[in-house]
């Protein structure tokens, strides 16, 4: 009995130790097979040398596994579209999961240039993507984030004091807005039109995306007299109850409420205000979009939503249309309905695309010629960008990394997105 | 005015806790582990129901009585796999698997029902009541949250108190071997704990999404953590020291936010629980233990 | 026949720093041949990170028996801390990595044991599950705490708030911390062979501890804590050395993470981190050094060698780990394992001795 009860100790560790052996195995195989992983990431991909090896990051499990997801399907769309053309560029795209971590996705970021990446589309989350364009930045890795917009990603932003954190990146692009332009655009929009007079905030204090919006709101508002009555936030750890918050803002006769976070936690604000029986004006900004199409979230809730972003899955226009038709096809989607970051990770590649034919790049040129070819050609005065992103206007980049393109107005009514100014 | 709906809500957001940590409590008491895959058993039950109700367009009821069903299956199924050849084995070893279970869950859930949130808004909606001319506003959910975890305290105290399986459990609890020799099946009574545990996960699950109506993959970890607090607060092992420990933890947490900061909310739960510890070091109403040599 | 003859404790502690030396020379030599992977060479800081922890965090739940859930917590402190200390230095003009880096981990380290303490003093009047779930609640209290820190450096010296970052009163200066977006900005000094002398230090700290007068008291206060307090054995004494040692080092080895990326954040440092750490603590085996080094580097390395089946990588993980726990279990693999270890024995008795002789150090 007692040779039974040692039994269990000792075999796991043979458990472990051959498993560990497996693992290792696994990463020599890795190493000489590095082809293996191409071929899993995405069907229909042309043999290296050929086309553009184009790598993607971003959480595809995980809390914000719907924004990976969504990125990783609008890439894969433009790629497959561009790919189906038959012109002279062709790409691949290996898309790796992330899960919304740093560390993570410095690995994935190991991984894909091990697999012979080129150029980056990526990350999709704010934190990973401070990370990893320090990476690309060492290596001289081309990368273009479709929507990691704190000014860390970038770098060489400096504050009202002029003390930066981060020297500019010379090879980091964003097609996102960056945080703080959202913020003050939004303050700016909110005077203008003289949408409300006391103003309530409630932020996410766990999100960069969320504070830095915060953060610049809250300067411009007080350059142009705005009057905040409530400024209360919430964590990542208790988004579920926000009756603090809203209490906090009704008290204080707020009569539109600035929300600077993603639509997850708007859809429950909306209905505990709803529950309590309160009813101000709501401003959103581009975290907002995808509100309407959350599975049955009841749309008269979100009645007189206001947003600014540069992509609503519902605009007329015969891009857009085609985009989202495409999306909710079983490839991609599967029914889902593309929200902002499908959008600007489809532009992503895109501009990629077109700044490639622009600087006369061939995909046999190594990643540090391409990344030098495409810094060139994304920040001179010539080239432009249009795309479903940028409202139908040609948007350009400048030497900072950002993109100079305008957020426009919505409003929600009848479930759809209507211009604000019309 | 404003101090009365902070306590209401903190109230309604307390039972949800407390009826979590419930099956927390229930379970440690009897198989001594930690079950961390508690919180997602709420998500399951939450999705359940979901579907039900959206996708095949049953009633509420049916919805809330399709996913006790299903969270009972899975909730034995998981103990028959996972839990019960560790019976003899250390704890931890318990705890990690438990662990393993909760990655499982969330990950198969995000590969079955997607990463997008789905909504319970639409699906089951109650009015508000409105008091003192519309300054006290209360939302119906919030009553019927309350209302149910004294409900289910109630009706576990009796059951654990005056049913045959109930004293069983009891026994098992104060000393397993003991049970056994006395010709309790051991293992049976333990599986009904994890069914009745997982029953009152849908539960939970379900009253969370009607007060808070977003589901996701990750929804059920954080209350999860949260109820594993609040059972500890109240004592592990005490059925009212749970239910208590929930609905304290829940006021304490909405009246934090409302007058001390919503950015050191988190930091001041966790410091008065420490407090509390401190000065009763086995939870509110849990027994402390004599240590024999 | 020669490491057989050694007493068994000194045999267990060469295998331990054996492991260790032959795996940096192993991929050292492999990194000069070109042989490595960019994935596995991107990991090698950070799994010496994790085994650091994970060999720490033993000292607190193998050796000296406390369920720790706030471990990752005490990673923060030494991060941010050593952040901080990198980002001074660099300011006032050193240069030298090495300087920047023992400078940063010796803080780190100190500001991490220092909370450990404090955070021990209360923590070690509860046991059993209480103690876990106050370790958890000091974890999330650290991370609640970082989250609204602001610091700031200029040549006027520290800034600390905790407002924001416009309340820092700086000028022409650096953030060097900056509420929710954490440290940004780091230089990236750790590297492979900096975490190998961590991990070297690690282990040597613990295996000296444990194998000396106070590591048998602590060690009998885990086993009987009322026998060990009848014999005149100061129990909080011991306990609270084993938690502030492990903080300390804990401590060390966030520096040695954070150094090796250019951002943290505080919600990096969660309860899944510390939860993340107890299973390679788990999987190693309590109070087995060896075993936690082997775990750690095993887990870190397994979800990006699962990397090729994309969306089912962490579904596999999950299975992976309740599987390595619950098969030794099973009556069918135990009887499969005994049956086996027979036919071995028949075949060649010598090594099954061997075998034996490893069984009997348990």
């Amino acid at each position: 009995m007692s040779s039974l009860n040692l039994n269990p100790s000792v075999s796991r560790r043979g458990l472990i130790a051959g498993a560990a052996g497996l693992g290792a195995a696994g990463i020599l195989a890795g190493c000489s097979g590095n082809d293996d992983s191409a071929a899993a990431g995405s069907g229909s991909a042309p043999a290296a040398g050929t086309a553009f090896m184009i790598g993607g990051i971003g959480p595809t499990t995980g809390a914000a596994a719907i924004y990976g997801q969504a990125v990783k399907n609008g890439a894969q769309i433009a790629v497959d579209e561009i790919n189906a053309e038959g012109g002279d560029i062709q790409f691949a795209l290996n898309f790796q999961d992330d899960e919304g971590d740093a560390e993570k996705s410095v690995n994935a970021y190991n991984n894909l240039k091990d697999w012979g990446m080129q150029i980056l589309v990526g990350t999709v989350t704010t934190t990973p993507c401070v990370a990893v364009s320090a990476e690309t930045n060492a290596d001289n890795m081309f990368q273009l984030t479709p929507s990691g917009s704190s000014t860390d990603v970038i770098g060489g932003f400096e504050d009202a004091d002029g003390n930066i954190s981060i020297p500019r990146k010379e090879n980091v692009f964003q097609m996102c807005f960056t945080d703080p332009n959202q913020g003050a655009a939004s303050a700016q929009y909110i005077a203008e039109q003289g949408l409300g007079t006391k103003i309530a905030i409630i932020y996410n204090m766990s999100d960069t995306y969320s504070t830095g919006i915060y953060d610049s709101f809250l300067a411009e508002a007080a350059e142009l007299g705005l009057e905040i009555v409530s400024e209360t936030s919430f964590t990542e750890d208790n988004q579920t109850d926000f009756t603090v918050q809203l209490n906090d803002a009704k008290n204080n006769g707020a009569d539109l409420v600035f929300l600077p976070i993603y639509y997850t936690p708007i859809s429950l604000i909306l209905t505990q205000a709803n529950q309590m029986g309160y009813a101000p004006k709501w401003f959103g900004v581009d975290g907002m979009d995808g509100l309407l199409t959350v599975e049955g979230f009841d749309t008269s809730l979100a009645e007189g939503c206001m947003l600014l972003t540069p992509f609503v899955a519902t605009a007329t226009d015969e891009a857009t249309q085609a985009f989202v038709e495409t999306y909710k096809g079983a490839d991609y989607g599967d029914g889902e309905t593309p929200n902002q970051f499908a959008a600007d990770a489809y532009d992503c590649i895109y501009a990629i695309k077109q700044a490639i034919e622009t600087a006369g790049l061939t995909p046999d040129a190594d990643f540090s010629e391409i990344c030098d070819g495409l810094v060139e050609t994304f920040t001179s005065p010539d080239f432009s960008f249009t795309g479903l992103t940028t409202a139908g206007e040609a948007a350009t980049w400048s030497e900072t990394g950002e993109i100079s393109k305008q957020p426009m107005g919505m409003v929600i009514q009848d479930g759809v997105y209507m211009p604000l100014d019309a | 005015m404003e101090f009365l709906a902070n306590l209401i809500n903190g109230m309604s957001l307390g039972s949800v806790y407390a009826i979590i940590a419930l099956g927390y409590t229930m379970v440690y008491g009897i198989a001594k582990m930690l079950n961390f895959a508690h919180g997602d058993v709420i998500m399951v039950g939450a999705y359940i129901c979901f579907c039900a109700v959206s996708y095949l367009g049953l009633p509420a009821i049916a919805g809330v009585a399709l996913s006790v069903v299903g969270c009972t299956v899975l909730g034995i199924v998981v103990e028959r796999l996972a839990y019960k050849p560790l019976r003899n084995a250390p704890s931890l070893n318990v705890l990690i698997t438990a662990i393993g279970v909760s990655y499982f869950l969330q990950n198969a859930a995000l590969l079955i029902m997607g990463s997008d949130p789905k909504s319970f808004s639409s699906v089951i909606s109650l009015p508000a009541l409105r008091l003192f001319d519309g300054a006290l506003t209360i939302s119906a959910t919030a009553v019927l949250t309350i209302l149910a975890c004294v409900a289910i305290m109630v009706a576990l105290t009796m059951f654990t108190g005056k049913t045959k399986m109930g004293k069983a459990m009891r026994a098992c609890s104060e000393d397993r071997d003991a049970a056994q020799l006395m010709g309790i099946n051991v293992n049976s009574t333990i599986s009904m704990v994890f069914a009745i545990g997982s029953g009152l996960a849908a539960i939970a699950g379900v009253l969370m999404c009607l007060a808070y109506p977003t589901i996701m993959p990750t929804t059920g970890s954080m209350p999860g953590i949260k109820a594993f607090t609040a059972a500890v607060l109240g004592g592990i092992g005490s059925i009212p020291g749970a239910a208590l420990g929930g609905i304290l933890l829940g006021v304490i947490e909405i009246f934090a936010r409302a007058y001390i900061s919503t950015q050191l909310a988190d930091a001041v739960v966790f410091g008065v629980l420490i407090v509390i510890l401190l000065i009763r070091p086995a939870g509110l109403l849990g027994k402390p233990v004599h240590e024999k040599v | 026949m020669g490491i057989n003859m050694l007493k068994p404790q000194t045999r267990s502690t060469i295998i331990t720093y054996a492991i260790v030396i032959v795996a940096f020379v192993a991929v050292t030599l492999l990194d000069a041949m070109g042989l490595i992977s960019h994935s596995l060479s991107g990991q090698l800081v950070p799994i010496c990170a994790y085994v650091s922890l994970a060999v720490s965090l033993n000292l607190v739940v193998g050796v000296s028996g406390e369920l720790s859930l706030g471990h990752a917590g005490f990673m923060s402190v030494g991060a941010f801390t050593g952040v901080v200390v990198a980002g001074c230095l660099t300011r006032f003009g050193i240069e030298s990595e090495l300087v920047l880096f023992v400078l940063s981990a010796v803080v780190g380290a100190a500001a991490a044991g220092i909370i450990g303490f404090l955070v021990g003093i209360p923590v070690m009047r509860l046991r059993g599950d209480y103690l876990a779930i106050v370790t958890l609640a000091f974890g999330e209290i650290i991370k609640n705490l970082l989250n609204i820190l602001y610091v700031g450096v200029d040549d006027a010296g520290l800034h600390f708030s905790m407002r924001d970052s416009g309340s820092l009163g700086m000028s022409q200066g650096t953030i060097l911390i900056n509420g929710p977006k954490g440290a940004v900005g780091i230089d990236k000094i750790s590297t492979f062979a900096l975490g190998i002398v961590l991990v070297l230090i690690t282990v040597a700290v613990v295996l000296n501890l444990m194998h000396s007068r106070d590591g048998r008291a602590i060690m009998a206060v885990r086993d009987n804590r009322i026998a060990a307090e009848s014999i005149g054995i100061n129990v909080t004494k011991y306990r609270l050395m084993a938690f502030t040692v492990a903080s300390a080092l804990a401590g060390a080895a966030g520096v040695l993470y954070a150094m090796n990326y250019s951002t943290v954040v505080p919600s990096q440092f969660d309860f899944n981190q510390s939860i993340l750490i107890l299973v390679y603590v788990v999987l190693g085996g309590m109070g087995n050094i060896s075993g936690s080094i082997v775990s750690a580097a095993f887990l870190t390395v397994l979800p990006e060698v699962l990397r090729p089946i994309n969306q089912y990588r962490m579904l596999l993980y999950a299975i992976v780990l309740i599987l390595v726990m619950v098969v030794p279990h099973l009556k069918v693999y135990q009887r499969a394992a005994e049956s086996l270890r027979r036919r071995f024995r028949k075949d060649s008795p010598e090594p099954a001795v061997a075998a034996e002789g490893g069984e009997a150090d348990e």
